[in-house]
Parts: C-alpha cells; sequence; structure tokens
C-alpha cells in the first residue's frame, strides 16, 4: 500500500471493487478480444505468480538463491498425478492430494535445506540446482524395472480438479454464459493466487518477516540478536517449497498431463528471471515480473510470423531467442536496476546503499565531530 | 557478590596465531567490568568467543554458572546475554524501530500460522512488541527517530540505536564493544551516563573501552589484556598504578 | 575384477578433465568467494570453437595430419576463452564486486544462459560429432583396455597441472594470487594490482576449461549447447569435494570424483538389485557434493568456509 498511487489510498474500497471486476471479466475480455487461447495464457500466468511469489519467500524475503525451485513445482505435479491418474488407478479427490503435494515438496525443503543452510548462500544455489537436476533424471528414468512415473513419456489423463461433481476439466453453461475449462481453471488458479498474495503480505510484516529481514541484511548481526538463523532461513526455504508443490499439483490438473520436460532448470531460471525482473522482495513487483515473462514469449511468437511474412522464413527462432533475452535481461537487471522494474522500499535502499557506502562512512564521520 | 560471567583458561587459536591465552576472568552480578588492552590485544575476539560467534580452543566460559561455551549465538542471547559490535552492525536498511523491534524475536513466539492468521494473541504480541521497542528507543534517547532507516541515523544515534536493539533481548548482561568510540567529548559523557543508568535497571555491563578516563570512571572493576593474555585484573585505582599495565600501555611502543 | 580396472582407468580420465574445469572454479572462488556459474559454459564454448575450426580445416585439407588439425582447434579454443572469460569478469562481475552477495550471483547465471543460449543459435540445438579422426590405438593394462585418446588426456591433465602449481607457487603473479587470496585489501595496501590479478585468474581458468572442453569432446566424440552445464556442475562439486579455494583440492577432488563416478555407474546395478541403472550416473557427483557438505563442509583439503556469512 506504501508505494500505492494517491487515489487508491484515498479511496480504498472503491479501488478493491474496481480491481475484483477487473479480474472477474478479464477471461472474457481477453477471450473476446485476443482467442480462447490467450485465456490459457492468462493461467499460466497466475500460475507463474504463484511460483514466483512462493520463490520470492525465499529469495527475496530471506536472501537464499534457490535454483532448483522448478523441483518442488514437479513433486507436487507427480504427485498428483500419482494419486489422480489412471497412472496407479488412484482417483483421490483434489482436495486432499493438493495439500499433500504442498506436504511432500515442503518435506523435501525440509530435508534439502537443513544440511545445506548452515553454510554460506552459494552453496545452497549450487546444491539446489543439483537437487533441479536429479529429481529430473529420476523422473526420467522411473519408468523400470517398476514403472512410477512412466519416464520421458510422462503421465497422462492427470484428473481434472472437480468440485462437487462440477468438473472443471469439461465444458460448462451457467445462466447461459459457456464456461471453458481455461476460464474455469482461471477462477480456481486466481483465488490460489490471492492466497499466496495474503499469506505472503501477512510473512512480510510478522516476527518471522522481519527476522528473514534481519538475516538478509546481515546474518551475523541478526545471529548475535538471538535469531536461530539456520531455523529461520529453513523455514523461508520450506514455505518456498510448499508452495512450489501446491502450484505444481494445480499445474498437473490444469493441464491433464506432465513429463520431465516442463521442469528442467531453464524453468527455475525463469521463475527467478520474474522476481529479478518485477522486484525482488515485493508482491506487486513479482506479480508483474511473473505477467510480463509469461506474455511476453506468447508474444515473442508473433516475431515468427513477422519473419515468415517478411523474409519468407524464420531466420531466428523466437522460442530460442526468449533464453537468450532473459538472460541480458537478468544481467542488464542487476547492472543497472538491480532492484526491479517496481522494487520493495527496503530493496531499493539495499542496492543503493553499496554505492552510498563509502559516503555514508564519511558522512558519519562528520557527524561524529559535529 | 556471585560471579554472573566467567571465563576460565580461555584459549583462542587461529590456525598457527594464538589470540587468546588461558584468559580467566569473573564479572560480578550487577557490576560494570571493564576490558581493556592496546589494539590487537584480543579483546574482541574474547567478546566473539562469549557470544558464539567463535568456537574457542581451550577453556570454558560460563554464564550463571552453565556453560556456554561453543554454542549458538542465540542460544546465548536467549540465555540473558547481548551485544553490541565495535563496527556496528545494525540493519542499515530497516528503520530504526525494526532494528529494535528484531531484538524482541527472542522473548516472543509467533510462527508461521500466527504471522498468517493474526489471531487475537498475535496482533497484542505484535503490539507489545512495538511498544516496548518505543520504550527502550525512548530510554535511549532515540525517542523520535522510530522511523528514519538505520543507516540514516547520525553515527552517535547508530551506537545507541545498537544499544536499545540489545536491550530488545532482555538480558542481564549486556557486552558493548568500544561504545564511544569515535565520539565527541560531550556524546561520551551522554553515553557514561546512559551505562550508569543501563546499572541502575540491573543490568550487568562488560565493556570494551580504549578510551581510559572513561573506563575508570564508570567502572567497578577492570581488567587488562595484552597480547592475549590477562596481565592485571582489579578496581580501577590499582589498575591505573600497576606496573604491568604501564608498560603494556606505554613501554613496548617505546612512546 | 577386469570391470573394475575399467572402470578405474574410465574414471581417472574422467577426473583428469573435471579436475581442469574445477580448477577454475576454485581458483575464483578462492579470490572473489564467487561461484563463477558461467565456467561450465566457458567449457563448452570451448569444444565448440575448437570443433569449429577443426571442422573448417578438415574441409578445406582434409589430409593434414591430425596432431596439426587438433593443436590448431585447441590453439583456437584456448584464446576465445580467455578473452571470453575476461569479458565475463569485466561485464557481469566487477561492477558488482560491491553489491549484496546475491547480485553477482543472479548476473552469473545471466551469462551462463546467455553463453548457452547464443552457441545454440550459432551452433544449432542437436548434437555435434567430433569427426573420426583420432587415433583408435588401444592397450591392454591389466585387463582393461585403454585407449590412446585416454593416455593423452591424462598426460596433457598431468602437465597442466604442473604447470598450474608452477605459476602459482613459483611466479611473482602466482605470488600475487595467493596474497590477493588470503585478504584482498592487505594485497592492494601491499602493490598488488588486484583488478589484474582477478583477471589473470578468470583468464587462466578460462584456458584450462577451453582446454577441457576440447578434451571432453573428443572423448565423448560429440558437443552440444547444453554440455556445459552438467560438465560444470560436477567440476563444481569436485572442487567443494577438495575443498574449494585450494588448488591441490580440486585436483585431488577431480580425479576422486571421476573414479567414484565411474565406479558408480559400474556397480550401481549390482548394488541396488538392478533398480538403479547406469543412466543415474550423473547423480553421484550430486550425492557427493550433500555428503561433503553435510560432514565435511571443508572438503578434504580445505579451510573450514562455513559460517563466514
Amino acid at each position: 500500500m506504501r508505494n500505492a498511487p494517491e487515489w487508491v489510498r484515498r479511496h480504498p474500497g472503491f479501488a478493491f471493487a474496481m480491481l475484483a471486476v477487473l479480474l472477474a471479466v478479464l477471461p472474457f475480455a481477453v477471450g473476446a478480444g485476443l482467442g480462447r487461447g490467450w485465456v490459457r495464457v492468462l493461467d499460466f500466468a497466475l500460475l507463474y505468480s504463484m511460483l514466483a511469489l512462493g520463490l520470492n519467500i525465499v529469495v527475496g524475503y530471506a536472501g537464499l538463491l534457490d535454483l532448483g525451485y522448478i523441483a518442488f513445482y514437479a513433486l507436487g505435479a507427480y504427485l498428483f498425478a500419482w494419486l489422480g491418474s489412471p497412472q496407479f488407478g488412484l482417483h483421490l479427490p483434489f482436495w486432499l492430494i493438493l495439500p499433500l503435494g504442498a506436504l511432500l515438496a515442503g518435506t523435501f525443503g525440509v530435508l534439502l535445506g537443513a544440511p545445506t543452510l548452515r553454510l554460506r548462500g552459494d552453496y545452497l544455489a549450487i546444491v539446489t540446482l543439483g537437487f533441479g537436476e536429479i529429481i529430473r533424471i529420476f523422473m526420467n528414468n522411473l519408468d523400470a524395472p517398476i514403472n512410477i512415473t512412466n519416464g520421458p513419456q510422462g503421465i497422462n489423463l492427470i484428473d481434472p480438479v472437480s468440485i462437487g461433481g462440477f468438473s472443471l476439466g469439461s465444458r460448462h453453461t451457467v445462466l447461459g454464459i459457456q464456461l471453458f475449462p481455461p476460464t474455469l481453471y482461471y477462477y480456481l488458479f486466481l483465488a490460489f493466487t490471492l492466497f499466496t498474495v495474503f499469506v505472503a503480505m501477512r510473512l512480510q510484516d510478522s516476527r518471522i518477516g522481519r527476522a528473514w529481514a534481519a538475516i538478509r541484511e546481515d546474518e551475523i548481526a541478526a545471529a548475535a540478536m538471538g535469531i536461530n538463523t539456520r531455523n529461520v532461513k529453513l523455514l523461508a526455504f520450506a514455505m518456498g517449497a510448499t508452495f512450489g508443490g501446491l502450484a505444481g499439483g494445480l499445474f498437473a490438473s490444469f493441464q491433464g498431463f506432465i513429463s520431465p520436460e516442463s521442469f528442467n532448470l531453464m524453468e527455475s531460471i525463469m521463475i527467478l528471471c520474474m522476481i529479478v525482473l518485477g522486484g525482488m522482495g515485493n508482491i506487486p513487483g513479482v506479480i508483474l515480473g511473473a505477467v510480463l515473462l509469461t506474455v511476453l514469449p506468447e508474444a515473442l511468437r508473433y516475431l515468427g510470423d513477422w519473419q515468415r511474412a517478411t523474409l519468407g522464413h524464420v531466420v531466428v527462432d523466437p522460442n530460442d531467442l526468449r533464453m537468450l533475452l532473459f538472460g541480458v535481461a537478468m544481467v542488464a537487471m542487476m547492472l543497472y536496476r538491480p532492484a526491479g522494474l517496481l522494487p520493495s522500499h527496503q530493496r531499493k535502499r539495499e542496492f543503493r546503499a553499496e554505492d552510498g557506502a563509502a559516503e555514508q562512512e564519511q558522512a558519519s564521520l562528520y557527524d561524529a565531530k559535529a | 557478590m556471585d560471579a554472573m560471567l566467567t571465563v576460565e583458561n580461555v584459549t583462542k587459536r587461529f590456525g598457527g596465531l594464538q589470540a587468546l591465552e588461558s584468559v580467566d576472568l569473573s564479572v560480578r552480578a550487577g557490576e560494570v567490568y571493564g576490558l581493556i588492552g592496546p589494539n590487537g590485544a584480543g579483546k574482541t575476539t574474547l567478546f566473539n568467543c562469549m557470544t558464539g560467534l567463535y568456537t574457542v580452543s581451550d577453556g570454558a566460559i560460563r554464564l550463571d554458572g552453565t556453560a556456554i561455551q561453543n554454542r549458538k549465538p542465540h542460544e546465548i542471547v536467549g540465555r540473558g546475554f547481548a551485544r553490541t559490535f565495535q563496527n556496528i552492525r545494525l540493519f542499515a536498511n530497516m528503520t530504526a524501530l525494526e532494528n529494535v523491534m528484531v531484538g524482541r524475536h527472542v522473548r516472543t513466539r509467533a510462527g508461521v500460522l500466527g504471522a498468517v492468521l493474526r489471531g487475537p494473541h498475535t496482533r497484542a504480541e505484535e503490539q507489545a512488541i512495538r511498544d516496548r521497542a518505543q520504550s527502550l528507543m525512548e530510554f535511549v534517547g532515540l525517542k523520535n527517530r522510530g522511523r528514519t532507516l538505520a543507516g540514516h541515523l547520525a553515527y552517535g544515534d547508530q551506537r545507541r540505536l545498537e544499544i536499545a536493539r540489545a536491550l530488545a533481548t532482555d538480558p542481564k548482561l549486556l557486552a558493548l564493544d568500544e561504545p564511544v568510540a569515535g565520539m565527541n567529548p560531550n556524546e561520551r559523557q551522554q553515553m557514561g551516563e546512559l551505562f550508569l543508568r543501563l546499572r541502575e535497571s540491573g543490568i550487568t555491563l562488560l565493556l570494551i573501552e580504549h578510551d581510559v578516563k572513561l573506563v575508570m570512571g564508570v567502572c567497578d572493576r577492570v581488567a587488562v589484556l595484552d597480547y592475549g593474555k590477562k596481565i592485571a585484573e582489579g578496581i580501577p585505582d590499582d589498575i591505573r598504578r600497576d606496573p604491568a599495565v604501564i608498560e603494556a600501555y606505554l613501554g613496548g611502543t617505546g612512546a | 575384477m577386469d570391470i573394475f580396472v575399467q572402470q578405474l582407468v574410465n574414471g581417472l580420465v574422467l577426473g583428469s578433465i573435471y579436475a581442469l574445469v574445477a580448477l577454475g572454479y576454485t581458483m575464483v572462488y578462492g579470490i572473489l568467494e564467487l561461484i563463477n556459474f558461467a565456467h561450465g559454459e566457458v567449457t563448452m564454448i570451448g569444444a565448440m570453437v575448437a570443433l569449429a575450426v577443426i571442422g573448417a580445416l578438415l574441409g578445406m585439407h582434409p589430409h593434414l595430419p591430425v596432431v596439426l588439425v587438433m593443436a590448431a582447434g585447441i590453439l583456437v579454443a584456448i584464446p576465445a576463452c580467455m578473452a571470453l572469460g575476461y569479458v565475463i569478469e569485466r561485464v557481469a562481475y566487477r561492477p558488482l564486486r560491491r553489491a549484496p552477495r546475491l547480485a553477482p550471483l543472479i548476473t552469473a547465471i545471466g551469462v551462463s544462459i546467455i553463453l548457452q543460449n547464443a552457441a545454440m543459435l550459432i551452433w544449432g540445438r542437436g548434437y555435434i560429432s567430433f569427426p573420426p579422426i583420432l587415433p583408435q590405438g588401444t592397450h591392454k593394462f591389466m585387463g582393461a583396455v585403454v585407449t590412446d585418446l585416454q593416455v593423452v588426456i591424462v598426460v596433457l591433465s598431468v602437465l597442466i597441472m604442473l604447470g598450474l602449481t608452477f605459476l602459482v607457487e613459483r611466479t611473482r603473479l602466482g605470488r600475487a594470487m595467493r596474497a590477493t587470496a588470503q585478504s584482498r585489501e592487505v594485497a592492494e595496501l601491499m602493490g598488488v594490482n588486484v583488478n589484474t590479478v582477478i583477471s589473470a585468474t578468470f583468464i587462466i581458468g578460462s584456458a584450462l576449461a577451453a582446454v577441457a572442453g576440447v578434451m571432453v569432446s573428443a572423448y565423448y566424440g560429440l558437443a552440444h549447447y547444453y554440455m556445459g552445464f552438467m560438465l560444470g556442475l560436477k567440476a563444481f562439486s569436485a572442487a567443494v569435494l577438495g575443498g574449494i579455494g585450494n588448488i591441490a583440492g580440486a585436483m585431488l577432488g577431480g580425479l576422486l570424483l571421476g573414479i567414484i563416478e565411474a565406479l558408480g555407474a559400474g556397480y550401481i546395478g549390482d548394488l541396488t538389485g538392478g533398480f538403479l541403472g547406469s543412466n543415474y550416473q550423473d547423480v553421484f557427483a550430486f550425492l557427493v557434493l550433500i555428503l561433503v557438505l553435510v560432514f565435511r563442509p571443508s572438503g578434504l583439503l580445505g579451510e573450514r568456509v562455513a559460517q563466514r556469512a
């Protein structure tokens, strides 16, 4: 709220009502204006917002670099597939599987974080990076001798979310309005995203949130002020993992199909990129980053069409260009706008502090003499 | 009087370097205890050993009889032993009040569930944290600086804020590492008064200081470290006349 | 027994390649306390450049002697990677030397992605095969088959490592590097040009990476834009195993990791009753990394690095 525009602060009720209406009609507006395919893009924007908000707890709040975040997403997704598809003939209800997936991911988060979080941050980065790959290797290979993951083919026919017999996976007509699965999932994802935002906001402004900020600023001072740094960091890591698992379950039921392909390192990097681009530690920034990086690649596809139209053939596949641009964006952001497009107040100060450090020291000596 | 903190035979080696050699100290409850010595004598190293930032190579440190050497810093703070840093280590990009609120962490409980649900208990706790932090700001003389970023405070105020933050952990023993370094005489005097008020409120103080005059003025007892060894311990008047101390401060350097 | 010796030989060969790459990680870490995530990609670029040169030469003169073709490939790849390493440090790390720790880690990943995708755009998505020009001679050694290439890889690696040891221990630059690793501030006060030392470290590490890249692609007969990632991860694990920041540690860690991996892949089927197969080979490096971090974070030869936030 602190960086909200003036009129929002003056009329918060009105602003929220506007936002609510906008979010409610968005899939219809997008579907009518841009085509139904874009409603799916919208769904993914929400899914990635959830993921980015979850990773933001780890990276933005606690200042820990997790490069294997997608592994937790994968765990949630695979658990959903195992308990709700013909793979094992199990079809448990989603309200049971989703929390289980989150729990599984959170547990793995603790198992992975416990040994590594007492070391310096860079180790966490590399261990999580490896963990992401390991999970993928297992998913790829655990189809023999016992078929658990169905290997590279992945698991198909995953149950859609179904609420009291109302399946989000099929078309419905409500009050004469046709509702397609992407639209139905939009509302589900919206609800979960809002839940994630709520939790993230509450955490940030709490005893735990202050402890994370303190650790990010100066871990030694935080410990000397009585914060059990290892446990508090572990908590951030586990919370992030839990949200990753939750999003994974939603993804599995939405797609109806998962394979190891969807959970490669580049996905982890992309989510990190969303946070960096949007503004580490700042919820609106992170959502902006997630939406931008979900929509931009879709928009890039037009670049392919354009090449075909003007040059006759595709010279540079926009898909190939996408990751390259992400890499450039990450470096450029860190060099020129390290706090992101929509920075949090505190982050902006942290990244600015490094230039001012020398001056500040001068100034404080001067103050001491005055 | 009982010893609140005892340091027994503490030795600290960094590789081949012997930073502390069999140091013995005992700080009594309620006193202001000074630790002085030339640069590089091992004062801060001893502080770091006592507060869990360094492990000791040998020896024991006890707080009210319980061994605390090689415990984690947060456990030691939990037992009522807080500290400040020589090279101020505030959370520079948090506000002054938030800094002090962080200090309440160890005395409060709200976890993730409490934070998310924010029930009456959590809200009451949060309010209590804020109130306590505010009153500590007033205690150290920073009443109206709560919303200022810690990093933007004047140097002397940063030192005070560090003390307020340490006080927020409810210490019975507070260790201050060169709290008046870089201050002018006026500020030094105010700081000296703060020490006395701290003592009146029942907190035992352990003070590392270069300013011998200040130490002699406020401390009940003083120990002198030189080259990692304790060369003297006693009341200020005796220390002032101790030949070994005079030698350490004036001798070897040829001054 | 034959399998054991054979896997030991294979592990030694792989291990000496890991060691060369691990040296780059460990030297940079020793001086900057930074994990240079892009280092694996430098290795990949080395392989790609060498292959391009070799391919072009063979295209023009199919009958040139193999040694000449290989030497040309390596001698172009080395300066290319040196320049790349220098540029990476200047552009992505140096401006952030005083920034929060997270910042250079993020640019490092950014650079890594840029290099991967640039390589993909230039050399394509597919595997590039190494031209079949290398001698196929084999020797029998204690029941194991050892190829000429394996011998060359091991011998060359050992020579390079000896050279590096000499450089670090006996030369002016080496002394400056060791001083900077001890304390950047003090080295600077003593008149060491720290920026030059850091640049030199990146350049030397990249040169080693170039050689390792060529070796890997020759050994497996393939190169691929993504090959640097796993290789980098493993080499980093090797550096941690040996004790990151410690040059001898990187060599030891590399060799050990190669052997662990080869033996692990050779025996995992028997160990798990056929449940897991050799396609889990890549898991070993990671397991080693976790185990080292849990039980001996300082590595086999390293100083304690834990708890220095």
